[in-house]
């Protein structure tokens, strides 16, 4: 919302400057987005005449003008068609900054001819739109005054209006707020009544009494119209609107001065009567913007015998709107649902000063007075004779009244606030209060219906109080015994770190991803965005790899080919509760790291051991993992696994499948890893964080090694585990240090040796018990694999 | 005896004259081994008068151990050359680089997430959460926006094709859900915060369609607006380790009532922003007491419960902290970008050591 300086003090009585102004507005919750003083900005401007204007030598549209400045008689080369001799104009000297087109001026050959300086549109010093020439100014004034005098162009505040304070859409509604807040004195609002002649030959009639609960309308005959008086022209230019003719100039002007947005029609062009009524399926209205919209049964629209002529609240008809040729007129002053409104604007995508206003809710108690303005200033402006006003429906109730207790502005706010200045702020505000001492009945004004409980008063009080009075006070610590942290964040922190500090980076991503890309990574279907902000990111990932692995290529081709990234969030099964998984996931390029003493490439089983440190830094039973050759179809079928606690998943590590990799565009191998952190058991809460003593052996253990063959799809976790399990009270640990395949074995078998680590307890093993453990540990693993000791 | 100081001369010379560990025990062997040239007149001492042997005795024994020593030290010698010249084939070149280790990073929001966490902790707040898909309930209407209400148009929401509770899913446009999923949850006092990505439909370089928000909520039966003034300010001194001017002004938002925004003193020195200095003023953070409607629609009294709720963005505070100087690299996987904006592993945010 903008205004002028000169447009607030008609409202209000001040003598602050733009500045103190946007100060005040700030402090008493009015967001001033900018404030913009031609003072400052047209400094450098001032008024000059030009004596003489020659076409140019070489160029049909430029002239050659020789302009009296302040500066002394210069030569000036101007492309404005409307550059002649005799005209005052804004000039801007050598060295002068042009807002407009953010030009610092300098001496210049244009086209060969010297140019000194400029002659400025309306455009170039941010003054309007108008571009179509160069400001001409009127009354001769003085070569050398000012530009800002000259012009007497006005300081203007932009602010932004939140969403309950649709006063503030109305120049006075800010000067209300401003003389509360002690900016300086509101003019007593003085409306006369316009005297009508006749009964309106247009009548009104209301069938959607929700839609549009009242309707005034009043027919002015005999106008002239044309464009409206400079004053206000200037106005409507300042704040970026443009001026038409007088009639529409006026409901634009009221619907800033006001708030109170009104519509007039060109009586001539209606056909018998208004009704005010829903829409019919099948319906158009050519609107004012020029375009065609087809109407339904929820909007509410404004007809005569011969359809709709305008969508209530929203945007009058291109038909019946007012032209130069306008003699009769019929103004609308009404009211107009809220929620139907913003609904309408919705649905036929209008955004205008009207709807803006109506969906917000205008003031009910400003009907018979808008209607009075309006029909004043037409009369003013374009002469006429007014009828009597024509009223359908009624005007609805104002707010109810707020029972108010006083100490609620210390409870809420602390603050300290005497009973005479908080009675004192409600009635700047509009409100009257009825009763005394601690306990009153406030009765809210028309234009605040957001006031409707006591938290609302205690805000109006504080806001104007203003918050720098509010004490600030520290919380009290409380005493705690608990982690501040979840489990589940914890978890999500310990895996982090743990990857971090392996080497892997971190990186936060989309949580939406491109749906074919969420198809080939297994994505459910369900979990589409309807109004995605692209097609890249129009349906929710069902992991982090989904933009992992697209980055890695990304990376490659700017250099970083062996980035390892990782991201801990989260990916979607289904959209309710349950559907959302956190999941630490990380994926690298499998290409060899060159170095002297030999890199390598990042193979699977790097990707085992990354989601093993993920597992165990985030409490995982990784001990009770059983590895199975399980991944989905979108990874690697021979060089991918799951590791598992009994059925469930808790991790997926290897090579991402080719085919996939080719779809997605990225060059291959990719090495990854998923940890599914929600899937890891909560852990056991222990009453005492005290550890079970340590059971230091008294024994030196004893590694024995062994080597088996077995066949190549035997998983070599089975011949571990069945090593391991032939007796749990000596064997400690087994290792697999040596694999072998080829030349000297048969085919389809393969040599695997293992460590195993027996820890005496109590004495030393004798050479006869360790050969009896040794054919345990055999047995046991024939049993379980069909392997023999290799001979 | 003379024959004796020779012997010793004569020895001594070829102990000295021993080129390597063999030949030195040659020479052992030849003068202290059992036919050695020391032995034989060692034994015969037998065949000595008393006499003599009271003065051969001890003379003998002292050359024995003279030539022990002597060869003890010639054979530690020998052994030092011989363990140099070993060394000195072993060389190798030290100037060759150490064996590459990829060095990993926690992402800035990460860092600023649990540095948020480290100082609300120790005003006693604990962490809760909720999930990014909620319900239109939850994100709206619990918070005191009306079904249809305009202010709902402002949050840009994205919806899902999918419903829950009979109405399209929306990704949360904010952190606030969490509060009503707490209230709802468990009864008063409550102090937590909630941390996480919101989602709306904007983008820019100052706006992305994803983004993360830090949301604090305290409802009791004492807490009031000067308690949030308090607990803001403690909160942004803490965070960017100095002193920082504040103000508070009136704004709105649905769900609160009073309603305010805080914003800190800063300046603008060439691209770099300095938070606490300066005469300009910056939004950080919005807040308020909570709206009663929304203490209503968790189940609680308005007149009995009162407290206050704020929500941060956290990426915006990364940027002010830190100085990254544009919103949509957070979310690239650049990796020369989380290498460089990103921190160490070790470092995580306390206020024992620092935040950062």
């Amino acid at each position: 919302m903008k205004f002028t300086l000169s447009w607030l003090k008609d409202h209000l009585k001040t003598g602050k400057s733009a500045a103190e102004i946007a100060e005040v507005m700030t402090m008493a919750g009015l967001e001033v987005e900018d404030v913009r003083d031609p003072a400052q900005s047209l400094s450098a401007f001032s008024v000059a005449k030009v004596l003489a204007a020659n076409p140019h030598p070489d160029a049909d549209r430029l002239q050659v003008c020789t302009v009296e400045t302040k500066d002394g008689t210069k030569q000036i080369v101007c492309g404005a068609p409307n550059a002649r001799a005799g005209i005052s104009v804004v000039y801007a000297p050598v060295g002068a900054y042009v807002p407009g087109i953010d030009v610092t001026l300098k001496q210049a050959k244009i086209r060969g001819v010297e140019s000194a300086g400029m002659m400025c549109s309306a455009k170039e010093l941010e003054l309007g739109d108008d571009h179509d020439g160069i400001i001409e100014l009127s009354g001769d004034p003085a070569v050398g005054t000012p530009a800002v005098e000259a012009l007497s162009a006005d300081p203007v505040i932009d602010f932004e209006v939140t969403p309950n304070r649709p006063d503030w859409l109305g120049v006075r509604g800010i000067a209300r707020d401003l003389a509360a807040a002690g900016a300086g004195e509101l003019f007593t609002d003085t409306l006369n009544a316009v005297a009508g002649h006749y009964d309106s030959p247009v009548g009104v009639t209301i069938d959607a009494p929700d839609a549009c609960p009242v309707f005034l309308g009043r027919y002015v005959r005999g106008v002239k119209n044309g464009p409206s008086p400079d004053w206000l022209q200037k106005r409507l230019r300042a704040i970026g609107l443009r001026p038409i003719n007088a009639l529409v100039d006026i409901t634009n002007y009221l619907s800033y001065d006001r708030a109170r947005p009104l519509h007039v029609f060109d009586a001539a062009k209606l056909k018998g009567n208004i009704v005010a009524r829903l829409g019919r399926d099948g319906e158009t209205l050519l609107a004012l913007d020029g375009k065609s919209y087809a109407l339904d049964s929820d909007m509410c629209v404004i007809a005569d015998e011969s359809g709709p002529v305008g969508l209530g609240g929203v945007m009058g008809g291109e038909d019946t709107g007012c032209t130069d040729g306008t003699t009769d007129v019929f103004i609308e002053c009404a009211y107009f649902d809220p929620n139907r409104t913003a609904r309408t604007g919705r649905r036929t995508g209008i955004v205008s000063d009207a709807r803006y206003r109506f969906e917000r809710g205008v003031d009910t108690g400003f009907l018979v007075d808008g209607m009075e303005l309006a029909t004043a200033m037409v009369i003013e402006f374009c002469g006429g004779e007014a009828s009597h006003v024509v009223q359908a429906g009624e005007i609805p109730d104002g707010p109810a009244p707020v029972d108010f207790h006083l100490h609620e502005v210390r409870r809420l706010t602390g603050l300290e606030i005497s009973e005479k200045r908080i009675l004192d702020i409600l009635h700047h505000l509009g409100c009257s209060a009825a009763g005394s001492g601690e306990h009153v009945a406030v009765q809210p004004p028309t234009w605040r219906r957001d006031i409707v409980q006591s938290a609302d008063l205690v805000e109006e009080i504080a806001r104007i109080e203003g918050f720098d009075a509010l004490q600030a006070v520290p919380l009290a610590r409380e005493e705690r015994l608990a982690p501040i942290y979840s489990e589940p964040a914890e978890r999500a922190r310990r895996a982090r770190r743990a990857l971090a500090a392996d080497g892997w980076l971190e990186a936060v991503t989309w949580s939406f991803c491109k749906s074919e890309t969420a198809a080939l990574l297994g994505g459910e279907d369900g979990l589409d965005v309807a109004n995605p902000v692209s097609s890249e990111l129009s349906t929710m990932r069902p992991t982090p790899l989904a933009h992992l692995i697209p980055a890695l290529q990304w990376n490659a081709d700017r250099g970083a080919p062996h980035a390892r990234l990782f991201e801990v969030g989260p990916g979607w099964t289904a959209p309710g509760e349950g559907g959302q998984h956190a999941i630490a996931a990380g994926a690298v390029r499998g290409e060899a790291v060159r170095a002297w003493r030999g890199g390598g490439s990042p193979d699977v089983f790097d990707m085992k051991a990354a989601a093993l440190l993920a597992l165990e830094a985030a409490g995982a039973p990784v001990n009770s993992l059983q590895t199975a050759p399980d991944a989905p179809f979108w990874w690697h079928p021979g060089r991918s696994g799951s590791l598992n606690l009994g059925m469930n998943p808790l991790a997926r590590f290897g090579e991402i499948h080719p085919g996939v990799l080719r779809d997605l565009d990225v060059d291959g191998p990719v090495l990854a890893f998923e940890v599914f952190l929600d899937k890891i058991p909560p852990s056991k809460r222990k009453p005492a964080k005290t550890r079970p003593s340590l059971a230091k052996a008294d024994q030196t253990p004893v590694v024995r090694d062994f080597a088996f063959i077995k066949d190549a799809e035997t998983p070599a976790e089975t011949l571990v585990r069945a090593a391991a399990g032939a007796d749990k009270a000596l064997i400690d640990s087994v290792t697999v240090f040596d694999l072998y395949e080829g030349e000297g074995l048969p085919q389809g078998k393969t040599s695997i040796a293992i460590a195993v680590r027996i820890q005496p307890q109590g004495k030393a093993l004798t050479e006869a018990e360790l050969e009896g453990l040794s054919k345990k540990i055999v047995a046991a693993v024939e049993k379980a694999t069909g392997a023999t000791l290799r001979g | 005896m003379q024959d004796l100081s020779a012997l010793q001369s004569d020895i001594e010379a070829r102990i000295a004259a021993a080129q390597d560990l063999r030949a030195l025990d040659e020479v052992r062997v030849a003068a202290l081994g059992k036919k050695g040239e020391v032995s034989l007149k060692m034994r015969e001492l037998g065949q000595m008068s008393p006499e003599e042997r009271k003065t051969a005795g001890p003379a003998l024994n002292a050359l024995r151990d003279a030539l022990d020593a002597a060869i003890a030290a010639k054979k530690a010698q020998l052994e030092a050359a011989e363990l140099e010249a070993r060394l000195a084939t072993e060389r190798v070149d030290v100037t060759l680089p150490a064996a590459p280790r990829p060095r990993g990073a926690i992402h800035p929001v990460t860092q600023v997430m649990e540095e948020m966490g480290a100082i609300f902790a120790d005003m006693g707040f604990v962490v809760a959460d909720g999930p990014d898909i909620e319900t239109d309930f939850n994100n709206f209407t619990a918070l005191n926006f009306p079904p249809g209400h305009p202010a709902r148009d402002a949050h840009d929401t994205f919806f899902m094709k999918a419903e829950l509770d009979g109405a399209p899913a929306v990704l949360r446009t904010h952190t606030s859900p969490v509060q009503i999923r707490t209230m709802l949850g468990q009864k008063p006092p409550i102090r937590i915060i909630a941390q996480g990505r919101t989602y709306r439909n904007d983008s820019d370089q100052t706006h992305t369609p994803m983004f993360h928000q830090t949301e604090g909520l305290v409802i009791d039966k004492g807490t009031h607006m000067g308690h949030l003034k308090g607990c803001l300010m403690e909160f942004v001194a803490a965070y960017f380790e100095r002193e920082v001017e504040v103000r508070f002004r009136p704004h709105h938002f649905p769900f609160t009532e009073p309603s305010a925004e805080m914003d800190v003193r800063y300046e603008r020195v060439g691209d770099e922003i300095r938070i606490g200095q300066g005469d300009k003023w910056m939004e950080v953070v919005g807040c308020g007491m909570v709206h009663p409607n929304v203490i209503r629609n968790c189940g609680l009294d308005p007149d009995e419960y009162q407290g206050f709720a704020f929500g941060f963005g956290i990426d915006r505070l990364a940027m002010l902290k830190y100085g990254m100087p544009d919103l949509r690299d957070f979310f690239a996987a650049d990796a020369r970008w989380l290498s460089h904006y990103g921190f160490p592993a070790l470092s995580m945010p306390n206020l024992a050591t620092g935040l950062s």
